[in-house]
């Protein structure tokens, strides 16, 4: 037997490096897997009765993005309240059970999260916990304890679409996503959609980062198809694509064309370069959801743009960039879309989109 | 020095350094270094609740760190604990998905076997090249990581996604297939046990095998073939032992170990295959086969140690404002002084010994 191992000195020269190697390797990938179960979690000493908890989906919670908006929302709330909360970000897809669980467990109610992929973990967790009232974002659960909140995206995207459409100069605008999955098809659909309705002309770009939850998170990526794009003669982007997002509007940027932010205000990340941002209100989600406590209604509940859930983003960063015509044509919009007289179609109704968004 | 002092003073002693490296780390962020493992203890071991977590993870690392193990006595080192596991994974979410089990332990039966064929076939590969063509089995079986959780993003992605999910996973298994946990199989003794902790039978089909490993390394000719190679290939050789055969059968048998760490992850876990599954496990393995010296047995106690490590670190990320990247390091201590750093502690305690022996 090898009992042995431990004493180097006595090995062979072969086998130094090879711990050396070893070494390196494991600590590498334990970075991510230890940390990874610090996501989780057993004891429940110490809970305060009814706080509620925020769970971020991968990406983390300063993603400048979808994520980062769910935080403001918390903020906000325990600001406005003087109230606790508890938060965590996941490391892995492994993991979302046992965060749920912990936190229903140690008496946390309402316990939210975010992301789509939290739907078929909460399903078995919220049977499980019958007392506890759970918010998804994103995602539907239909259990009685469950308030599903999901988003109008596609009319978010229609209004930037317009926007992109009068801004362009080259006729020719482009669409970045992240993972290639119905949600982020709705968003490529309405953006095309409205950038249509601006100039029936208009040439739309559309590419997604991957098939996996990576692509949430690739900004190297999401750069390289940024400039894969402007060579086509795209000359603005929308990114909705969370972290990748941030390669998308740099790289923009750096070749000096206009792009549009995504989820959360992002004009401010590069003032007169981001056209604008399609602003999808986790934050109020998340506030209305802490205010209402653990007696909130539960069931499906829709954040469009009648109620304020979706819109897009004028601020001192990007005024200049906004025409009067650009006001008027969206806003008439807007009021269109609100009031029912218009109709942007929803790519997840029956996954298929008046303009190809492959 | 003794043998007890080998087995039971050196990872002692490293432990204590590790701790305490650690505390102060802890105390140098300005949090308190005892509240900070009294939460570490009573989150993982304080509750059955904790527990169920503690000995879910302690399973995956009693498979992967028998699976590191058998490949060491062999001297080969099979970094590609985390790739076989989830190739096995996949074998594990195929006939649980496309097999129609009658109950829960033909099915547990039937996932063993698959996991255990489809890590082995994955070891098998870098087996051949380094009994065959002297490829390195560190470098391939590494390689053999990527690739397997390429294919597997493929297949989730791709295949076994079911058409109306977004999300990168296979479906739900079917609820007969649930493994018994902890709580089922203790409450017919009376034995209260948290109904939410994943720990299941598997804790216990893996204990099977680390003692099945160690009737086999020290009991057949096949162990002692395969630890007389570990020891010295050219008298190996002299005594008519086939290194291409010994490579082969302690890679196959290590893959297959790895593979059967899956049917925990996966079949008692989240009843389905998620990305990502393995969650690092046949790199811990790596630790715990260091720690245990490759012993069969001796193992045992250093996969609780990592499971204790798993479930505590979890417990300080959401109970102080310790940030996780310091949970990282005071797992990377303990890692690094219980495995590389063995010689700090071995050397000043064989000179004591050393010492004491020559005054008496």
């Amino acid at each position: 037997m090898n009992r042995k191992f431990g004493s180097a000195a006595k090995e062979d020269a072969l086998w130094r490096p090879m711990t050396t190697q070893l070494g390196e390797k494991t600590n590498m990938k334990l970075t991510r897997t230890l940390f990874g179960a610090t996501a989780v979690l057993a004891l429940m000493s110490g809970a305060a009765l009814a706080d509620p908890a925020l769970i971020y989906d991968l990406g983390g919670k300063f993603d400048k993005s979808f994520n980062e908006m769910a935080y403001t929302g918390a903020m906000r709330w325990a600001e406005e309240t003087g109230g606790e909360y508890r938060d965590i970000e996941l490391q892995s897809e492994t993991q979302r059970e046992q965060a749920i669980r912990r936190f229903a467990e140690a008496g946390y109610n309402p316990v939210v999260m975010t992301g789509f992929s939290m739907a078929t973990p909460l399903e078995v967790v919220a049977a499980d916990y019958p007392d506890t009232t759970f918010v998804i974002i994103d995602g539907v659960v239909d259990l009685p304890n469950v308030r599903s909140v999901l988003f109008a995206e596609h009319e978010g995207s229609y209004l930037v679409g317009m926007a992109a459409a009068m801004a362009s100069e080259t006729n020719t605008v482009s669409f970045v996503g992240g993972m290639d999955v119905p949600l982020i098809r709705a968003f490529a659909c309405g953006y095309a959609q409205g950038a249509q309705a601006a100039n029936p002309d208009v040439n739309v770009i559309v590419n997604y980062t991957g098939s996996t939850p990576a692509a949430w998170n690739d900004p190297v990526r999401g750069s390289e198809i940024t400039a894969a794009q402007i060579s086509q003669g795209s000359d603005v982007v929308f990114a909705a694509a969370g972290g990748t997002g941030v390669g998308v509007l740099q790289r923009a940027l750096d070749d000096g064309i206009l792009s549009i932010g995504v989820d959360s205000n992002q004009n401010y990340l590069h003032p007169g370069h981001v056209l604008t941002s399609m602003m999808k209100r986790v934050d109020n989600a998340v506030f209305d959801a802490f205010s209402a406590g653990p007696d909130m209604e539960t069931g499906v509940q829709i954040m469009n743009l009648a109620s304020g859930g979706v819109g897009w983003a004028v601020d001192e960063n990007n005024e200049a960039l906004i025409t009067d015509e650009m006001r008027t044509a969206i806003g008439a919009a807007e009021t269109a879309i609100a009031a029912g007289d218009l109709e942007v179609h929803d790519y997840r109704t029956d996954s298929t989109c008046p303009i190809s968004v492959e | 020095m003794p043998k007890w002092a080998d087995v039971l003073l050196v990872p002692l002693f490293s432990l204590v350094i590790a701790f305490a490296i650690s505390a102060l780390v802890i105390l140098a962020i300005g949090e308190d270094p005892i509240r900070a493992m009294e939460l570490m203890v009573t989150g993982s071991l304080g509750s059955t609740y904790g527990w169920g977590y503690t000995l879910y993870y302690t399973t995956n690392f009693l498979l992967t760190g028998l699976a590191v193990s058998i490949a060491f006595q062999a001297k080969l080192f099979n970094i590609g604990g985390e790739g076989q596991a989830l190739i096995g994974g996949l074998g594990v979410a195929l006939v649980c998905l496309f097999v129609p089990w009658p109950n829960w332990w033909t099915a547990m039966i039937g996932a063993i076997l698959a996991s255990a064929v489809f890590g082995a076939l994955w070891a098998a590969i870098p087996a051949y090249l380094q009994a065959r063509r002297g490829s390195h089995i560190v470098i391939t079986t590494i390689m053999f990581n990527f690739i397997a959780a390429s294919v597997l993003n493929y297949m989730l992605s791709h295949v076994l996604r079911p058409p109306a999910s977004m999300d990168p996973a296979t479906a739900r298994f079917a609820s007969e297939l649930r493994l018994p946990r902890l709580a089922d199989v203790l409450e017919p003794f009376g034995i209260a046990f948290s109904r939410s902790g994943p720990a299941n039978v598997m804790l216990f089909v893996a204990l099977a095998f680390c003692v099945l490993a160690y009737v086999m390394m020290s009991r057949t000719k096949l162990g002692f073939e395969i630890r007389a190679f570990g020891q010295s290939e050219p008298a190996a050789h002299y005594a008519g032992i086939s290194a291409f055969r010994i490579i082969m059968i302690a890679m196959l048998i290590s893959g297959a170990l790895s593979g059967v760490m899956a049917v925990n992850s996966v079949m008692g876990g989240p009843q389905r295959l998620v990305m990502n599954a393995v969650e690092g496990a046949g790199f811990i393995g790596i630790a715990v086969a260091l720690m245990g010296r490759s012993h069969p047995i001796g193992i045992i106690a250093p996969a609780l140690l990592f499971g204790f490590l798993f479930q505590g670190g979890s417990e300080l990320a959401i109970e102080t404002t310790i940030p996780r990247e310091m949970i990282v390091i005071i797992q990377a201590l303990v890692i690094m002084f219980t495995g590389a750093l063995d010689n700090l502690v071995r050397q000043p305690l064989e000179a004591m010994f050393a010492l004491g022996r020559r005054k008496s």
